[in-house]
């Protein structure tokens, strides 16, 4: 690795979108969450309340995030959640984290998992849970990657 | 034994190639990727921009507009960029927004707000929008930022609008890469305004007050004008007209590079030419306008944008769009050697055979830091 200091040239910096989509104007945890993941060396993109999925994938597109971490506290989770993984499929998007948080039952946890979404964490997680779990996605992803590069020439 | 410093290079590898394919068939998650390559400065970043803006291939004709939106943080620039890109958009204009946040210097992180505005328009095609955290960078951009305008701008976006980080006096990096500086403040920059004036206030094409359904926004619309007004000197009172705008009383396309940016000092007549006909073959200079707006109401945009278009219409007819433009280009041929030689002094000093010898003879006293530097300088030349 090359050994410049900080701001070293092809540096990977994680980028996540956090997002509030639907109608719940609760939107402290998302602040919280977005606060956190700054501290912890992310680029965050946040789009403040109200959005749709169609919005947030719009975003999750031009900004090229890693993650896209959704705040849902209004019950509609297991509508919001394949919604948005959809779009993002359906953008050629197939390769970014779909995670959040919310009041969401572990059934319901587990229903979204086997569609595709990451983990989800409900109330009381520390912040520092979603900061390590994007964490070690992201450098899976990128080893992942470094393999696939190196075997295809 | 040096080892041989590969050269700069401008093929495009092969792992990028989908991208450009993409961008060029307008797949936006293609473009944004590309500009991630570019922002990162990933392996083959510069190919890829070689090939991106080589002309002739699916990129033609002059490079789009390019107008800065700069001012204190909270003075309304997101929004107010938010009305602008909306106008285009209705007047049927594709817009390429960059908007620019800073990078915490303690966590290297970012929250990057300015969508929360803006984000109502991403689903519409025909606008594209990027945030980008300024990395260490302090200008006011982010190092990669012109790039990432000049990617958007071969990708069909050509209207293109870039919003500073909230700037004090020396974030002014803006001035080099746009063709026009829009400066915003509000109302209670009005104490403010003695401190900046030796900064934003030699960079404004167009003065705004924002959120100027407040008190106090005559006063400073007043008071820039006055200090606008001190600024201009006698050189400007002979020629300027008494407002801004285009003097076409002048000889249009005589400005051989001696029109003068608002800014850069008073314009300078040929002197010693003799008579009246001198005068009015001088270039007409600009005046800044000051202009009112209430952003999230959308008072006043339409003005402004009348007031960038009378600036892009002066610029071309006096020459300064293409001086500001060489410019441009010198600064970025520089920065592209810049970059490329820094990488050769380090990998230079990465290598063992090179660097061993050399900082052991500093070690053992025989030479200094500078007749080794000097040294290893002599292969470079």
């Amino acid at each position: 690795m090359d050994s410049e200091s900080q701001m070293s040239a092809g540096e990977q910096r994680v980028r996540v979108l956090v997002a509030k989509p639907g109608l719940d104007g609760h939107d402290r945890g998302a602040k919280v969450i977005a606060s956190a993941f700054r501290d912890a060396g992310f680029e965050v993109i946040y789009t403040g309340l109200h959005q749709t999925p169609e919005m947030i994938v719009a975003a999750a597109i031009q900004e090229d995030v890693d993650v896209v971490a959704m705040s849902v506290l209004s019950g509609a989770h297991m509508t919001l959640f394949p919604r948005v993984k959809a779009l993002l499929d359906e953008a050629g998007a197939t390769d970014i984290l779909l995670t959040g948080g919310g009041i969401i039952p572990e059934d319901d946890v587990q229903a979204l998992l086997a569609k595709g979404v990451g983990r989800l964490f409900g109330p009381g997680s520390p912040t520092t849970d979603a900061v390590a779990y994007i964490r070690s996605w992201f450098e899976e992803r990128e080893t992942a990657r470094e393999a696939g590069q190196g075997a295809g020439g | 034994m040096v080892s041989p410093v590969p050269p700069l290079a401008t093929e495009l590898p092969a792992s990028l190639r989908p991208l450009v394919e993409g961008i060029r068939s307008g797949n936006r998650l293609a473009l944004a990727r590309a500009i991630s390559v570019v922002e990162n400065e990933r392996p083959g970043f510069q190919a890829l921009l070689h090939t991106l803006l080589t002309p002739g291939e699916g990129h033609a004709g002059p490079p789009g507009s390019r107008v800065g939106i700069t001012g204190p943080p909270g003075a309304g620039k997101s929004s107010l960029v938010t009305a602008m890109a909306r106008a285009h958009m209705e007047a049927g204009d594709q817009v390429g927004v960059v908007a620019v946040d800073p990078t915490s210097p303690y966590s290297g992180g970012a929250l990057l707000g300015d969508r929360i505005r803006m984000n109502d328009l991403a689903t519409d095609p025909r606008i594209f929008i990027r945030s980008m955290a300024s990395r260490g960078s302090l200008g006011g951009l982010a190092t990669t930022t012109t790039e990432v305008m000049d990617v958007m701008d071969v990708a069909g976006f050509p209207r293109l609008l870039v919003e500073t980080v909230g700037v004090g006096q020396t974030e002014l990096e803006i001035a080099g890469t746009a063709d026009t500086v829009v400066v915003v403040l509000v109302p209670e920059s009005g104490d403010g305004i003695q401190a900046m004036k030796a900064g934003l206030m030699e960079i404004a094409d167009i003065f705004v007050v924002n959120k100027s359904d407040r008190p106090g926004a005559d006063r400073l619309v007043r008071e820039i004008r006055t200090a606008l007004h001190y600024r201009a000197g006698d050189a400007r009172k002979v020629r300027v007209p008494a407002h801004h705008g285009v003097d076409l009383s002048g000889g249009i396309a005589q400005a051989g590079g001696i029109a003068q940016a608002g800014g850069s000092g008073p314009a300078r007549g040929e002197e010693g030419k003799g008579g009246d006909a001198d005068l009015s073959k001088a270039p007409p200079s600009w005046t800044p306008p000051v202009l009112q707006t209430v952003a999230h109401a959308g008072e006043g945009v339409a003005g402004l944008l009348a007031a960038i278009e009378d600036h892009r219409v002066w610029m071309l007819e006096s020459g300064e769009l293409e001086r500001r433009r060489l410019a441009r280009t010198t600064t970025r041929v520089r920065d592209v050697m810049d970059r490329e030689l820094k990488r050769r002094v380090r990998r230079l000093l990465a290598d063992s055979t090179v660097a061993g010898p050399a900082l052991g003879a500093i070690a053992s006293g025989g030479s200094t830091p500078y007749s080794v530097a000097a040294r290893l300088l002599e292969g470079f030349s």
